[in-house]
């Protein structure tokens, strides 16, 4: 007997509810779903109910709402100083939703929602929507001086302005898809170490080897949990850092 | 994906080999790699949506500003609290240099006071003792006149009885006293 693994079964979509096509598109209610209201729950749990009491001493659960709210904040003010609080909603979120996602797919069996491009696209794109639209609404045409960098010679620009347009117009990408790759390929890794341990079992002799990919696997169960904080905050300087050139586009 | 869902998963236990080809076989009869297969796209999109946009609401009108009011009631509680124990330091002072001053005084009082009374008592004994000094002064000088005058008249009774002595002891050896001015003659040039 033989065993059979495929480390890629574990992305896949599973409709929990389905409701019907649009075309190509099939509309369900997914385990991602799922797990995206449950994050929601997660963090609605650490951040409303256990502040509900509004204590002046915290508690463990309220300590750690605190903590992060003070984490963001500052995260928030470093790269965007005063002007930014404005946006320590969303990106407070976005840092909270990631997170929980992210620390959702270390759960043996769980799945890992940003571990879908669509999702950490949908999210980026989110945020470079907000950087445009508010960078427009604030500065009208004065934004797009972003694309111009000061005291540089006139025909310079010519090179240098497509040069910013790309490199902007690629921000999204690289948000999703660093976020998307991180959580993906840690994911199979995993999953295909912690198969070696099983194969090497089942291959007599060779079964003393297998505790070499087990304390691998072990191993790579801690990078991925600093990895999942890590791409969470990541994420979230990144939001930051792009917000403050919608406030501050002269820069 | 459901239409597909058969074909690929095999039956969890199954009795399976482990073919090489075989995930590439199902991947490629599915049609993409899972995160890449667009027709769960849209419905992503819209849970995200839905979910991402119930998260944002609830952190933006509770979340959030409950978090800020706990952190700034803490913060001008802990302000507050501060001043209390700078006021209450700053009166604890003071009334601790209240207490240094008054023991001072204390202390400077009883110091006088004591020096008061041990000049009164010095002042007291030097009167006494110069008062039994005179006193003793009066007897010794009344005893030394009583003295001299016995003295005197001892002396006197002396010289009469020397005088007698000598007018024996001449009388023996001459066989003739000798007249009473020879006699305080020999008296006064001995006494000399």
């Amino acid at each position: 007997m033989a065993v059979t693994i495929d480390p890629i079964e574990q992305f896949e979509l599973k409709p929990l509810v389905s409701l019907g096509h649009i075309g190509h598109q099939q509309l369900a209610f997914t385990q991602s779903a799922l797990y995206m209201f449950a994050a929601v729950g997660v963090i609605a749990l650490i951040t409303i109910v256990a502040t509900a009491s509004r204590s002046v001493v915290p508690g463990r659960m309220q300590s750690l709402a605190e903590i992060f709210y003070e984490f963001m904040a500052d995260t928030l003010h470093q790269a965007t100083g005063d002007g930014g609080k404005r946006f320590m909603p969303l990106v407070f979120s976005l840092f909270m939703f990631v997170l929980v996602l992210n620390l959702f797919g270390m759960i043996p069996y769980a799945f890992a929602v940003t571990s879908h491009l669509i999702v950490t696209f949908g999210l980026a794109a989110l945020v470079i929507s907000v950087v445009v639209i508010y960078g427009v609404m604030k500065h009208g045409s004065h934004f797009f001086g972003l694309f111009v960098p000061s005291g540089v010679p006139k025909p310079l620009l010519a090179i240098l302005v497509p040069i910013e347009i790309i490199s902007f117009i690629s921000r999204p990408i690289s948000l999703s898809v660093r976020l998307f790759a991180n959580m993906l390929a840690g994911h199979i890794a995993m999953k295909i170490f912690a198969f070696f341990v099983v194969q090497l079992l089942l291959a007599g002799a060779w079964s003393v080897l297998s505790p070499l990919p087990l304390f691998l696997t072990i191993a790579l169960t801690a990078l991925e949990f600093l990895v999942a904080a890590l791409q969470a905050y990541v994420f979230a300087t990144l939001t930051a850092i792009y917000l403050n050139d919608a406030l501050h586009p002269g820069h | 994906m459901a239409q597909s869902n058969p074909t690929t998963t095999p039956p969890p236990g199954a009795d399976t080999q482990i073919v090489p080809g075989h995930t590439e076989h199902t991947e490629a009869h599915s049609g993409a790699f899972p995160p890449f297969e667009s027709s769960g796209f849209l419905a992503q999109l819209i849970w995200l949506a839905l979910a991402f946009g119930l998260l944002y609401y609830l952190m933006d009108k509770v979340a959030l500003p409950r978090i800020q009011a706990i952190l700034h009631a803490r913060a001008e509680r802990l302000r507050a609290d501060l001043d209390q124990a700078q006021a209450m330091k700053s009166e604890a002072d003071a009334a601790g240099i209240a207490y240094e001053t008054a023991l001072r005084d204390a202390q400077g009082k009883a110091r006088d006071i004591a020096q008061a009374t041990r000049n009164d008592l010095a002042a007291e004994a030097d009167a006494k003792r110069k008062a039994l000094e005179s006193e003793l002064n009066t007897k010794l000088s009344s005893a030394e006149a009583t003295i001299r005058t016995r003295t005197e008249a001892a002396m006197g009774n002396v010289r009469s009885i020397a005088g007698e002595a000598a007018s024996a002891i001449v009388e023996r050896l001459t066989g003739q006293a000798p007249d009473q001015a020879t006699l305080e003659r020999a008296l006064d040039a001995t006494a000399h």
